[in-house]
């Protein structure tokens, strides 16, 4: 698109934009992080991601301030005004991908070193999905390119799909041995963290086709999380 | 005339046209000064009982489209018009119409106001006096005190109606201009950037009254507050270089527009 006659107004929307990409890398290395200290059990990087929050959330609160002084500065109409509407709401996706990734990192303090490995592995596969999901997002976002957001809204079933087959598994790893209940416990919120960070990144998308065509995407997305509904029967 | 010879000019298909009457529609209007041609193959329909805004840059032709409607244009010896422009259906080009009877339909405010060096009470009756509209002294008082209510100006000037009309303030006097306007029961008010030379409270109350009258005429205001122009109108026709680029619901003009043109122009990208 192109300059504004006022050029300050350009480097306003800019710079929310450069904000944006900030802390969306941010939160994809917090996110990054989160699964490998989980994985390895390293509390030394988990608590270096629970710290490493503040950043994320010190990102939110400028990306708001400087979202409402542009709004008042210069009264953007059409593609600025939603670029700005957008970047508020983006950010505060990525403040709650941050929250999830610390969650995440939290739980590596719980699970003890014996754990057999083969446990963490869903959690893991789990999370690199979602971490590939929020980098093409963060990509999607960063060229305005809505037919690549519409991909990666398209291909959060495949979290969601993941995330149950993980959850049998598990929950089958508890009934067979009970002393397992409490990491895999653990295991489970943390894949579930990855699942709704998936929905945080379909979120994302939405907002992309939002910021590029002015309308709300109107296809039906197929559902997915089917483990709030699934019974299982403990005494076979 | 037939309608499916028109032009379409129409970017979106406004939802306000669909659920008001036509009260204007101009088919293929060309307006030039001399060898100037200011507006090109212009075509349009204008509800009646909503507001229309027109934007634009200065010299795309806002004014004098504007002007064509009330044949304003006929007072400037090199102007020249083509085309139909039909108020009710009746071509307001034809040979037996009466300008004078026209003007009083189609009533004009400008961007400076412009009160005649009488009394607030003068500025409004004159109209109506000429018109034969008031049957009688009684009858013009009413008509003026009316008039100036709905022009919500009443209350601040009802003890002072013999002082003159230039002794007001900016923003009184543009009400009273609306006031002497709306006293000869126009259908159609031609407001020509009505607030450029107001103050934005004074701005915020003719915006007001604009809204509060709307239901009752068809209102075709030209502004540069694109703000304004979202505030106040349910249509806005965007011109450029002479061309009605596009026109459309004022809520998707200024989220969604169609053309390029409209785009950068309202979100402040025109070089
Ligand atoms: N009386 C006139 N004589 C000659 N040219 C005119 C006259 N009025 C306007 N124009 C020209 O016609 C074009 C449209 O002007 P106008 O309708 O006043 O534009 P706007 O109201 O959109 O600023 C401009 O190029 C202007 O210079
Ligand atoms: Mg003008």
């Amino acid at each position: 698109m192109s300059d504004h006659t006022v050029k300050s107004y350009d480097d306003d929307l800019a710079s929310l934009k450069q904000m944006l990409a900030q802390m969306g890398g941010l939160a994809e290395e917090q996110l990054a992080n989160a699964i490998d200290a989980i994985a390895k059990r390293d509390t030394k990087l988990a608590d270096r991601v629970i710290a490493g929050d503040e950043k994320i959330d010190a990102l939110e609160h400028q990306i708001e301030e400087k979202s409402i002084l542009t709004i008042a500065k210069r009264q953007p109409m059409a593609q600025d005004l939603r670029q700005i509407i957008v970047a508020i709401r983006i950010s505060a996706d990525l403040e709650r991908i941050g929250d999830l990734a610390k969650n995440t990192a939290k739980r590596t303090h719980a699970i003890s070193e014996q754990m057999p490995r083969k446990l963490v592995s869903g959690l893991t596969r789990m999370g690199n999905l979602a971490q590939e999901q929020l980098k093409n997002i963060l990509d999607a976002y960063a060229r305005n390119d809505a037919d690549k957001a519409i991909l990666v809204w398209r291909s959060d079933e495949d979290i969601d799909a993941l995330y149950n087959s993980i959850f049998r598994e598990l929950l089958t790893y508890m009934m067979e041995d009970p002393r397992m209940i409490g990491p895999c416990t653990h295991l489970l919120f943390g894949t579930k963290n990855m699942e709704r960070i998936g929905d945080h990144t379909t979120n994302i998308a939405e907002n992309i086709y939002f910021l590029v065509h002015g309308k709300a995407i109107t296809e039906e997305r197929p559902k997915k999380d089917s483990t709030s509904t699934t019974n299982y029967n403990l005494t076979t | 005339m037939d309608a499916s010879t028109r032009t379409p000019t129409l970017s979106h298909n406004p939802r306000i046209l669909a659920e008001r009457e036509t009260k204007i529609v101009a088919h293929d209007v060309n307006v030039y000064y001399g060898e100037k041609h200011a507006i090109k193959d212009l075509s349009i329909d204008i509800p009646d009982r909503a507001v229309s805004a027109f934007i634009g840059p200065s010299g795309c032709g806002k004014s004098t489209f504007l002007r064509s409607i009330n044949r304003m244009n006929d007072t400037i010896p090199s102007c020249r018009v083509t085309g139909d422009i039909l108020v009710d259906g009746k071509n307001i080009y034809d040979r037996d119409l009466d300008v004078v009877q026209l003007r009083a339909r189609v009533g004009m405010v400008f961007q400076k106001p412009n009160p005649f060096p009488k009394s607030i009470f003068e500025n409004v009756a004159y109209g109506p006096r000429i018109h034969g509209i008031a049957k009688s002294k009684a009858d013009l008082e009413e008509i003026v005190v009316s008039s100036l209510k709905k022009a919500s100006l009443f209350d601040e000037v009802k003890d002072r109606l013999d002082h003159s009309g230039t002794s007001l303030s900016g923003g009184q006097q543009q009400r009273l201009c609306i006031a002497r306007a709306i006293a000869v029961n126009p259908e159609i008010i031609l407001m020509d950037e009505p607030c450029s030379a107001l103050d934005p409270i004074a701005s915020a109350r003719i915006e007001e009254l604009i809204d509060e009258i709307r239901q009752n005429y068809c209102i075709i205001i030209v502004t540069h507050s694109m703000q304004q122009a979202a505030r106040v109108s349910q249509l806005t026709a965007f011109f450029h270089l002479g061309d009605l680029v596009e026109f459309g619901d004022t809520d998707e003009m200024f989220t969604t527009p169609k053309d390029k043109r409209t785009q950068d122009y309202i979100t402040g990208r025109f070089g």
